[in-house]
């Protein structure tokens, strides 16, 4: 066994076996346990565990890699996935909070009407699956790489151990898991980051000091056939109108995605919801903040191990990681001429956005316990958003649909927990032959979950707050056409479900189409609520109802 | 209709048919918002994305201004821009009597 081994085992037994403690501590027995913890969860622990839940595999795995070759354009990342927590903080958690069930599908079918519930249960499903896959593939990575399993025993391993804490503990469980994985995840990226910093700069605060490399990585970048780090917009084929349509996809996306959203349905009171948004995003600002920094100091190390170096020559990671096949080296070149992080591109040396994270110890020459603890952060990052997008499917699957649609009445308690707890282990079944076959790049996967998330959920639960006359045949009209329309284009171009990728559209990329399909669906369930007849006055007085925070002090109102 | 009648949680009961405090309290919610939603489009989608080239011409410490607020400046003006929020509905709820603070709030 080598150092690294080791240390990877050592962090790995050490972290499972303390999700695994948390777990049994917090077994359920109750459905309101089992679905939203109760509602007890205090804010600074639900900011954490919605920061866990919400920073996946592509945050922790993919993102600076991805950043690292986009350059500026990976802004697109950084902003989409953090300002959508600006709306979901002001326009949906609290309202959602207050009306406070069990379910994003509930609300709307309740707001609704019981077919725009399952439209949404259905939603809930696809999306949080697509996104799911994304977050099985990335722990196989890990495991791959650092304990020589197989990608296919990585992704099995990873099941098994979500399996067993979240269908023993459900929401109660998977929230002080997620604590912990916060815990886990941060530390592990945040010290190699200062450590890389204070290494190539002198100044340890990687925020700060990666500017003073931008010229050098520009330089660097050009020698190699790469686009310069700096430059605006040449890190996407679409330019300034795909960036700020991606942008705005993956805000709407977030603020959409419905295991973000249940996770608000956890505290106390609304104003606890208000400031859970605000700990989730200053503990997610802790990574999303070093996430372009690592991007930029592991690219820079990158390049200048292999400057002037030929094939025999190269640093030692580029062996390692060669044995996954996600770094692939040309061994007629005679030195290294250029780099590329596509498969096609014909580079002297080819790597994977994915692994760039988990090398940076590697590349940047830290020990061996560091490279361990990076392995331990990226499966806290997979395993913990892997477990709540598993209770979507299983509350959508179990509350939304087995429980209204077939089995409408006389479903016990300890029954509505064990079809639950079969629901999750059938998708955590499913989720395993997917993550084994994953469509794309890590985090090109996730960011399709969140097109189908901008152009379904967030318009109707919107609309759904703000205004009143939004009514069900609108709602089931806009939530159907947003979804057609969003994955029609990406079916259309992207080569995912065996159909052949055609051109984008008015340089519209796939993952900025969210954007477009969510005001497909504001402009039909507008029109349709105003061609139909408007919602019940009990439902108005719901939608009343729900914009403030309790009932008035000494004010009886029923 | 006085705003004096409805202020605090004194305890006295407004008359029991009376909602209009509620279109305020959600006038002034909104208006927060809109406030608040147009400084988060500003930096993120006008700094970092519509006028990044021109922003970019300015370097500090390294940093192409543009590129700065792409990648780290609007990211912390969104941090704030919540912190704000709920500092702010905390001055709301209080004026209209429906604050949730005692243990995190009146939870039923």
């Amino acid at each position: 066994m080598t150092e690294t081994q080791f240390w990877t085992f050592f962090f790995i037994i050490l972290t499972f076996g303390l999700y695994i403690i948390i777990a049994w501590r917090s077994r359920v027995k109750e459905t309101k346990e089992f679905y939203v913890a109760s509602q007890g969860v205090p804010t600074l622990a639900n900011g954490a565990a919605i920061a866990a839940d919400w920073m996946s595999a592509a945050s922790f795995i993919g993102m600076a890699g991805l950043i690292a070759f986009l350059g500026s354009d990976g802004s697109v990342y950084l902003m989409g996935w953090t300002g959508g927590y600006v709306l979901l903080a002001l326009l949906l958690a609290p309202y959602l909070r207050k009306w406070g069930k069990f379910t994003v599908p509930e609300f709307v079918g309740d707001r609704y009407s019981e077919s725009v519930r399952i439209v949404a249960a259905v939603c809930a499903i696809v999306v949080s699956f697509t996104y799911v896959v994304g977050q099985m593939a990335g722990g196989g990575i890990v495991f791959s790489r650092f304990l020589g399993l197989s990608i296919e025993w990585g992704v099995v391993l990873v099941a098994v151990v979500i399996f067993f804490y979240a269908v023993l503990g459900g929401m109660k469980g998977i929230t002080y898991t997620q604590v912990a994985q916060y815990t886990v995840l941060i530390i592990a990226y945040l010290i190699p980051a200062f450590a890389v910093a204070y290494q190539t700069t002198g100044i340890p605060v990687p925020q700060i000091s990666y500017g003073r490399i931008l010229a050098e990585l520009d330089a660097l970048s050009t020698e190699f056939g790469l686009s310069e780090f700096t430059e605006a917009f040449a890190g996407r084929a679409g330019g300034q109108v795909d960036v700020f349509l991606v942008t705005l996809s993956l805000m709407l996306g977030t603020a959409g995605l419905p295991h973000v959203i249940i996770r608000f349905y956890t505290t106390k009171t609304v104003r606890g919801a208000r400031y859970s948004a605000f700990w989730a995003l200053f503990f997610i600002s802790l990574l999303y903040l070093t996430a372009p920094a690592v991007g930029a100091f592991t690219k820079l190390n990158l390049l200048q191990g292999v400057q002037g170096q030929g094939p025999d020559t190269l640093p030692n990671w580029i062996n390692t990681w060669g044995a996954t096949g996600l770094v692939t080296v040309n061994e007629d070149a005679e030195t290294i001429q250029t780099v590329s992080n596509l498969a096609t591109s014909g580079a002297d040396l080819i790597v994977n956005n994915d692994i760039l994270v988990l090398a940076s110890p590697e590349i940047g020459g830290l020990p061996a316990p560091i490279v361990g603890l990076m392995a331990a952060g990226g499966m806290a990052a997979a395993m913990s958003t892997a477990a709540g997008l598993l209770l979507v499917i299983s509350s959508a699957a179990s509350h939304d649909l087995y429980f209204r649609v077939i089995k409408k009445t006389g479903a016990s308690e300890k029954e509505q927990m064990l079809v639950g707890r079969i629901a999750m282990a059938v998708a955590i079944l499913v989720a395993i032959w997917a993550g084994i076959n994953p469509p794309a790049f890590v985090a090109q996967v996730v960011a399709f979950a969140f097109g189908l998330a901008a152009s379904t959920f967030f318009p109707i639960l919107i609309l759904g707050i703000f205004w009143k006359k939004a009514n069900g045949p609108g709602a089931t009209a806009g939530m159907l056409s947003g979804l057609a329309f969003t994955a029609t284009y990406m079916i259309y171009t992207l080569e995912v479900f065996g159909t052949g990728a055609n051109d984008h559209i008015l340089n519209v990329s796939p993952e900025g189409i969210g954007a477009i399909g969510a005001a497909v669906n504001f402009t039909v369930t507008i029109i349709v609520s105003k061609l139909t007849k408007p919602p019940s006055p009990l439902v108005q007085e719901m939608v009343e109802e729900i914009r403030y925070p309790q009932t008035r002090t000494a004010a009886v109102r029923s | 209709m006085s705003d004096v009648a409805h202020e605090g949680t004194s305890g006295v009961p407004p008359e029991a048919e009376d909602t209009s405090w509620r279109q305020r309290y959600w006038k002034k919610n909104l208006r927060l918002m809109i406030v608040l939603l147009a400084i988060w489009f500003t930096v993120s989608f006008g700094f970092g994305i519509l006028l990044i080239e021109p922003l970019n011409n300015i370097v500090i410490m390294g940093f192409p201004l543009g590129l700065w607020f792409a990648q780290q400046g609007s990211i912390y003006v969104f941090v704030i821009l919540i912190l704000v929020y709920a500092l702010w509905m905390d001055r709301i709820d209080d004026e209209f009597g429906v604050a949730e603070r005692n243990g995190e709030g009146g939870y039923k």
